[in-house]
């Protein structure tokens, strides 16, 4: 009898992921000597020093957590103590308004790029200049000359993920094959049009693509720039919980970074099969 | 001179410049007058009567921007007559009920930054407690991840007004690592309260001369911790910055730098130096107390800006902030306070380690419980002479090049007559002069003679 691959798959999964945990669990496991010390004094000191609990919580400590969390994720206990469902709709507001904008600015622009190889050889020095910057040297800057922490945090977000849609929409256009447009040409389909119905579907898996490397690049930014501004957001809660010394908190928000980071990518993945093209 | 002060005493000097409480010509004339009873306040007279001398202070300051025209003229025509003729063209009276009626406050919802330490306490109570509330004020508290993101967010307005270590508001006011920009101290937050950690493996290590080569950790350049680090180092024969490595980490990291190895201690703000010793991961080697007793640590800052545009915002704020600072004082108040601001919304620490850092009664990390009340305590008079102070320590090390008003910046920069005033309001009883002599280390400091006092330390960076 031979299962199927997809069961098979799923059967290493969850093997890998229960070896992944027990080690975790044997890792973190209390080592049990602590040094004598009054009872006073211990009544004063924490469980890693009086009962040699490790300082990294084990999977079930987390567990724990995560389960107190997801019973309540949209409490609000003031303006620095909010539930995860809340900051994790803070930080996904912050990302799609930054990457609606670097969408608008950078598909037309990609377009002009690729469609004119003057204007992709002028603007070609400013785009590799300014793509490997560092989300958080924008930082500073934005703080700075913006003078609005929310804006500054929703402009890092734009400014990184605006160049792997410029440049994948700049590609898709100028590679769009010349047999098509000439096609267009002699029915003499004007430029706009031409633009919208043959250029556009030809070059939608590639803009795509680029959209779906930058959501995961504003997925990415968003943690750090929150972390730095504060106020609210996945990335605050990592940094409050930090402050805490909270490990197990931290855990959490890194388990949950990743889920919403894989949903965002599936969402233009879908997208993106939608618009694919056999040839 | 003092708010108090008669501005029609043609003797007294009306500008601020002089002696060091301003209530004589000469600071010759004030170290002589300073042990007899003519340097005592006018403390007899009226609430009416202290505001209608405020108001006239600032009127004959107006008038008579030059303090050799005003004694010429008082002199000429005497103080009667002066005040009789002002009078007429200017409504004393009215003036002096619109000052003493501080009026409703300009802005009601109010911003004010504050990072997660214990040095913020009455900052943070004064929003669960309701003492901001009492005085009409509706404020929200925002936690801050940084020093510099609070310097930033407080110059950008988004916050009114912000906890800021002491020598933050110095150093924006002079443009250091910051655009110049002026601000001002009402409040200290708290004084002590800071401590030096070590990791456990040094627990032998208690003499400093053996700590050359170590690495420590501060949390901000322009902080008491910088100074009161480097100061003790110093005394103890070590060049801060060549013997050791002196590092700037936020706060939290510093606890998990010490497990990780990467430090070997740090001069910080509680809760954190307790937060190691909860984890198990150091021990205190002396308290902050124990190299200055009663030094200042964080303050209550805001922008001038503020208090211009907002100035019964700013009065009101200010009163509950020293009402809650007054609170904070109280041994009896303590365990209060620490569940107060425990919980995630505020500092987010564990409740036990907030309560041996406010009640005193603590684990020193080396299996002995100390007790010490005065560990944190809190006190809101903005002594000038403390900024001062933070301003020899600034050249000391080289952040400020050149020479400095000591005074003139200690005067724009800690608000200590307006803190007078608003204790005086609320029944308190503000100290008589602005600055005061104390000693660091056993050290006397005169913050009559700052440059001598600069002078007399071995160790500082040449410049």
């Amino acid at each position: 009898m031979t299962l199927s691959l997809r069961l098979r798959a799923a059967i290493v999964s969850i093997a890998l992921l229960a070896v992944f945990l027990g080690s975790w669990h044997l890792a973190t496991r209390s080592s049990g000597t602590t040094a004598a010390m009054s009872p006073e004094y211990a009544r004063l000191m924490g469980l890693t020093a009086t009962q040699g609990k490790s300082a990294m919580p084990g999977p079930l400590d987390v567990g724990a957590k995560l389960w107190e969390h997801l019973k309540r994720p949209f409490y609000d206990n003031g303006p620095n103590d909010k539930g995860l469902g809340i900051q994790l709709a803070y930080s996904i507001g912050r990302v799609g308004l930054g990457y609606l904008i670097a969408v608008v600015v950078a598909i037309p622009l990609g377009f002009m790029i690729g469609m004119s190889p003057l204007f992709s050889r002028a603007l070609d020095p400013f785009i590799q200049l300014l793509k490997p910057i560092s989300p958080l040297a924008w930082m500073p800057l934005a703080l700075y000359t913006i003078k609005d922490s929310s804006i500054s945090a929703i402009f890092v977000i734009f400014i990184c993920s605006v160049w792997p849609m410029l440049l994948n929409t700049a590609f898709g256009v100028a590679g769009v094959r010349k047999e098509w447009i000439n096609v267009a040409r002699t029915l003499e389909v004007g430029t706009i049009r031409r633009a919208f119905t043959v250029i556009l579907p030809a070059a939608a898996p590639t803009i795509l693509t680029g959209m779906r490397i930058s959501i995961g690049i504003a997925w990415l930014v968003i943690v750090a720039a929150e972390m730095l501004v504060g106020g609210t957001g996945i990335g605050y809660f990592v940094w409050n919980e930090w402050n805490n010394l909270s490990i197990t908190n931290v855990i959490i928000a890194i388990l949950l970074i990743g889920l919403v980071g894989m949903l965002l990518d599936q969402v233009l993945a879908r997208f993106t099969r939608m618009v694919t093209f056999p040839e | 001179m003092s708010t108090f002060d008669d501005p029609f005493d043609a003797d007294r000097a009306l500008l601020r410049s002089g002696c060091a409480c301003g209530r004589h010509r000469s600071a010759a004339e004030h170290v002589r007058a300073a042990r007899t009873p003519r340097c005592e306040p006018v403390a007899d007279l009226s609430e009416q009567k202290r505001y209608e001398g405020i108001v006239a202070s600032a009127v004959m300051r107006a008038v008579f921007p030059q303090d050799v025209a005003r004694r010429a003229f008082l002199k000429s025509v005497g103080a009667a007559t002066a005040l009789a003729a002002l009078s007429q063209f200017v409504p004393l009276k009215t003036a002096t009920e619109a000052f003493a009626d501080a009026g409703p406050p300009e802005k009601k919802d109010l911003k004010v930054g504050f990072i997660p330490i214990t040095c913020a306490t009455p900052i943070i109570m004064a929003a669960p407690l309701g003492f901001y509330a009492r005085q009409g004020l509706d404020v929200e508290v925002v936690k801050t991840a940084g020093w510099a993101v609070i310097r930033d967010k407080t110059i950008n307005k988004e916050y009114d007004a912000a906890h800021m270590l002491a020598p933050m508001p110095i150093a924006i006011s002079l443009g250091l690592g910051a655009n110049a920009i002026p601000f001002t101290v009402p409040a200290i937050e708290n004084i002590n309260g800071q401590g030096i950690t070590l990791a456990i493996k040094h627990k032998d290590k208690r003499d400093p001369k053996d700590w050359k080569g170590m690495k420590f950790a501060i949390p901000f350049d322009y902080s008491m911790h910088n100074y009161l680090l480097r100061y003790y180092l110093a005394e103890h024969g070590l060049d801060p910055d060549t013997d050791v490595q002196l590092r700037s980490v936020p706060p939290p990291e510093m606890v998990a730098n010490l497990r990780a190895d990467n430090i070997d201690g740090f001069l910080a703000p509680d809760n954190i130096c307790q937060r190691a010793i909860y984890d198990g991961v150091g021990f205190l080697h002396i308290l902050s107390k124990e190299i200055w007793d009663g030094h200042p640590c964080c303050s209550f800052a805001a922008s001038r800006e503020f208090i211009t545009t907002a100035p019964n915002s700013f009065a009101a704020l200010t009163r509950a902030i020293v009402d809650a600072t007054g609170f904070a004082a109280k041994a009896e108040n303590r365990k209060q306070i620490a569940e107060a601001i425990a919980p995630a919304n505020y500092i987010n620490a564990p409740v036990t380690v907030l309560e041996q850092v406010l009640t005193g009664t603590y684990a020193d990390g080396l299996g002995g419980v100390k007790t010490d009340p005065k560990r944190v305590d809190f006190d809101p008079f903005p002594w000038q002479s403390f900024a001062v102070w933070m301003l020899t320590q600034m050249k000391r090390w080289g952040q400020i090049k050149g020479d400095v008003d000591y005074k003139a910046v200690a005067e724009q920069v800690y608000l200590a007559t307006d803190t007078k005033k608003v204790m005086a309001e609320m029944g308190l009883t503000p100290p008589t002069s602005s600055y005061k002599s104390f000693s660091v280390m056993g050290k006397t400091f005169d913050p009559a003679k700052p440059d001598d006092y600069l002078a007399s330390f071995k160790i500082r960076k040449s410049s």
